[in-house]
């Protein structure tokens, strides 16, 4: 445990990439394989289960601190991390030496703890948080509720067991996939063991488009040279067929392929060796649906039939990157394009759930600016330009791919109430809630968080400490005063929010110091945005 | 007819009536008793300042010319029988508490303080009342301070490390006050010590006064090359600046009580955070408390509605917050302070 505490301890004391791998690197070729494979566990978010709900957590927490609950609430609101409070209020005893065991023993007992009855459980957390040094009870607590979130990505933690081990970065990735946990495998197994299939499911890197530049048109030359299609809001995935197996990686490059299973129909019509690039999107009553249907998939372990049934997806392909067998990244876009409106034509695909995300060409940016403005209509975010006679590129590069997207929905609302941020923002006031005028009041229709530098959330941080006018709990009410500009990608009805209006993604987009509340946005100006 | 508390809380500070004069005022008044240096006590307009003599050059550099009598501690003064004492607070050097007694009443102002004695400043001297009034910056149970050995060990070894990987080590601390802790502490066998100009010329009005290793002060024609292996002294305000970026490969650190959090940390975007602060932490708070042996407790700033409660609902003291212009996280004012220290070469 103190091992695994003093890397954690490493990791989160520097912001610099190649000494987070370098510390992994350390601790991979050091440490035995039980607690290298907790820690690979761990850190791409396996975790036991909890053993104990968070009241009783801070229940026996504070039996052995002194500290009444309500001081333990307050203390929390500010520290903004459940496991981090825990570690601060316990006393740290003087001659306390941290404790001897390994970090997978302690996570076996953390595992066992879950069938013990409850005053055995305490016993048991209180113990130990007093045998533990600060950061050992800080890690500790961390395993016990889970979200360790220490600015380490898995892809950092892959890169750093591939130096330790000499296996390629891309085959980790693939062997960590899946649904192991240290429970049902081992080091040697999940890891060392070569496995030929490996190989087998290797996605290409993704190529990234940069967002349009001002007066790009001119830039762009002929516009005839490109190719336009509507840039769909879903997910960015990559589906391999080879060797009669489906693989689907998204553009985090995170095999996803459970996720998704309407895509084993693909083997039915698509030939082995082929690599399709395309936006996952969901498709329920046979059209695009909302992104927000997509999302309730994304986040599950286990999909129910009824969830598959409820949200099914397809894929919208616009790319061919490998055709019978063969890497096809460096012909044009164009030719890529041929043999993928071909393939998806002649194969009666709709039957499968792929689809091709048309390609359209304009004659003058009038016409194309036209098209654009068609896209909220029809579900996307705006135009993709492609260079038609470009190659696949490796991440994002400027030059031969564009995003074009629609400009935001915005208005301008006041902000009543902020609440103290967490991680990185906790104790600072950067959560902030939004109102319009409604018959002479001000109506909550958002909550944002970001969109101001740091300089601005510090200032408008010591403001709302000044003007307070209530405190409930972490959050506060603020005097109306300052008006913002907020952005929102959509709009639709509600009839959860108070206003009656649901807006997608809102973020500030300016600090509207120059508008008086008065001249904040009414209810009626935004209502008059949802879609009829 | 109530009597008049013997201080009270104004629009222009804490205010002794019966003397007609004022404590740490936030706007300008006639005559003024300053706890310490920092900006957020030592405000600029009063026609007379009253504070301990150590304190005078300090004031004086900041606030320029001003009318001001120094005392010693313990020294009693005495304003239309009212007695006026200052008493060490340990906050930083020169920093008082001021004891005001009126017919055998006694109410005590600690301005700000810490219990723990830090090597330079005159340590903390417990001072009995019957009304306390105090800071409680850093009033949670959160925040319990590690002896400053533990932490100065740390600091020292960080900066061995640095130097061994040829690095300059930066490391940031309050002008006035935190930078003189940490040099005071600093291992001078390691490496040589650079300063900003903020701190250097902070620390120079204090060397009339006080021992401090030799410094080297920054300038245009410094080397960066020359830098590699020592540590430099810098205000938080030089954090991301210009300032900082030609002294590639370097790494960071902050010396502050705010470091006890992960999330301060990581938002300011240092490299490591060192727990080392000039306030009381909860417990050297709680025991303050205590030991003055009061009855009453007024809580001016940091978590004050949170130790206010406390105090009565815990330890069933006549606790009340007041609300004061001190800073309630000390930082913003500070941080402008050490912009206008670097100015005043």
């Amino acid at each position: 445990m103190k091992q695994f505490a003093t890397l954690i301890k490493t990791l989160d004391s520097t912001n610099k990439t190649n000494l987070k791998v370098a510390a992994l690197t350390e601790y991979f070729n050091n440490a035995n394989e039980d607690d290298k494979l907790w820690t690979i566990a761990i850190l791409s978010h396996r975790r036991p289960k909890r053993p104990v709900n968070t009241t009783l957590l801070r229940q026996w927490a504070t039996e052995i601190s002194e500290v009444p609950l309500w001081l333990f609430e307050e203390s929390y609101h500010i520290v903004g991390d459940l496991a981090e409070t825990i570690a601060l209020i316990i006393p740290t005893t003087s001659n306390n030496q941290g404790i001897s065991k390994s970090l997978s023993k302690i996570i076996a007992e953390i595992i066992t703890l879950r069938t013990l009855p409850e005053d055995e459980k305490r016993s048991y957390l209180q113990e130990n948080w007093l045998a533990m040094s600060y950061f050992e009870r800080f890690v500790f607590n961390k395993i016990i509720t889970g979200g360790f979130r220490i600015g380490v990505s898995q892809k950092l933690m892959t890169r750093a067991l591939s130096k330790s081990t000499g296996i390629d970065e891309d085959i980790l990735a693939y062997k960590l996939m899946g649904n192991w946990t240290p429970e049902n495998t081992t080091y040697q197994k999940l890891i060392l063991e070569e496995n030929p299939e490996d190989y087998l499911s290797k996605p290409y890197p993704f190529y990234l488009a940069y967002a349009v530049e001002d007066n790009f048109q001119e830039d762009l030359g002929d516009i005839s040279d490109w190719s336009f299609e509507h840039k769909w809001d879903g997910i960015r995935s990559q589906v391999i067929i080879r060797n009669d197996e489906v693989f689907v990686w998204s553009r985090g490059e995170e095999l996803v392929t459970d996720k998704y299973p309407e895509f084993q129909r693909f083997l039915s019509k698509i030939p082995n060796g082929t690599v399709l690039d395309g936006e996952i999107l969901p498709f329920g009553n046979m059209e695009i649906g909302n992104f927000n249907d997509l999302q309730t998939r994304i986040g599950r372990k286990n999909l129910s039939k009824k969830l598959l049934e409820k949200t099914p997806v397809i894929l919208n392909a616009y790319d061919l990157l490998e055709w019978e067998g063969e890497d096809i990244r460096q012909k044009p876009f164009s030719e890529r394009r041929k043999i993928l409106d071909k393939l998806i034509s002649e194969c009666d695909c709709d039957e499968i759930g792929l689809y091709l995300s048309e390609t359209m060409y304009f004659k003058t940016w009038e016409a194309a600016t036209k098209e654009r403005s068609l896209s909220r209509e029809k579900r996307s975010e705006g135009l993709m330009l492609k260079r038609k006679d470009s190659p696949y590129l490796v991440g994002r590069k400027k030059g031969d791919w564009w995003k074009w997207k629609t400009d935001p929905f915005t208005i301008d609302g006041v902000l009543t109430y902020a609440m103290r941020g967490h991680g990185r923002r906790a104790n600072l006031y950067t959560d902030y809630t939004f109102g319009l005028w409604d018959k002479g009041e001000l109506v909550t229709f958002a909550k944002a968080y970001s969109g101001l530098t740091d300089a601005e959330f510090r200032q408008v941080d010591a403001w709302i400490k000044k003007n307070t006018l209530e405190r409930f709990g972490p959050v506060r009410s603020v005097t109306p005063h300052h008006v913002f500009e907020i952005a929102f990608e959509g709009i639709a009805e509600s009839s959860r929010h108070k206003s009656g209006v649901a807006t997608r993604f809102p973020r500030i987009l300016r600090w509207r110091k120059d508008k008086p509340i008065e001249e904040a946005n009414t209810l009626e100006d935004l209502r008059v945005l949802i879609p009829k | 007819m109530p009597k008049t508390p013997l201080l009270q809380f104004n629009e222009k500070g804490i205010y002794c009536q019966q003397a007609d004069v004022y404590i740490d005022a936030w706007r300008p008044v006639d005559k003024c008793i300053i706890t310490h240096g920092h900006a957020d006590h030592s405000r600029w307009g009063h026609k007379q300042y009253i504070t301990h003599h150590n304190n005078v050059p300090i004031i004086k550099h900041r606030l320029g010319e001003i009318t001001v009598s120094g005392k010693q501690w313990n020294e009693t003064f005495t304003i239309n029988g009212v007695t006026f004492s200052l008493h060490p607070a340990g906050h930083i050097v020169a920093s008082s508490q001021v004891r005001v007694e009126f017919k055998g009443e006694v109410w005590v102002f600690t301005g700000d303080f810490k219990t723990e004695t830090d090597g330079i400043a005159e340590p903390f001297e417990l001072v009995k009342c019957n009304t306390f009034i105090t800071e409680c910056t850093f009033g949670l149970p959160a925040f319990k301070w590690t002896p400053q050995t533990e932490v100065f060990t740390e600091i020292n070894n960080w900066w061995a490390e640095n130097r061994a990987e040829n690095k300059t080590s930066i490391l940031f601390g309050y002008s006035l006050g935190k930078a003189q802790r940490l040099l005071k502490n600093l291992d001078s066998n390691i490496g040589q010590i650079y300063t900003h100009g903020a701190i250097e010329n902070m620390t120079n009005v204090l060397r009339e006064n006080y021992n401090f290793h030799e410094t080297i002060r920054i300038t245009r024609d410094t080397k960066k090359e020359e830098l590699l292996g020592n540590i430099v002294l810098a205000p938080p305000s030089a954090h991301g600046g210009t300032w900082i970026r030609k002294m590639v490969p370097y790494v960071t650190a902050s010396a502050s009580g705010w470091m006890t959090f992960r999330g301060a940390r990581r938002r300011r975007a240092i490299d490591r955070g060192f727990v080392l602060s000039d306030h009381a932490d909860w417990d050297g708070l709680l025991n303050t408390v205590k030991e003055t042996g009061c009855e009453k407790v007024i809580a001016t700033h940091g978590y004050t509605d949170i130790f206010s409660r406390y105090l009565r609902e815990e330890i069933g003291l006549d606790a009340r917050t007041e609300k004061t212009q001190y800073e309630e996280d000390a930082t913003s004012a500070l941080s402008e302070q050490d912009k206008i220290d670097e100015e005043s070469q």
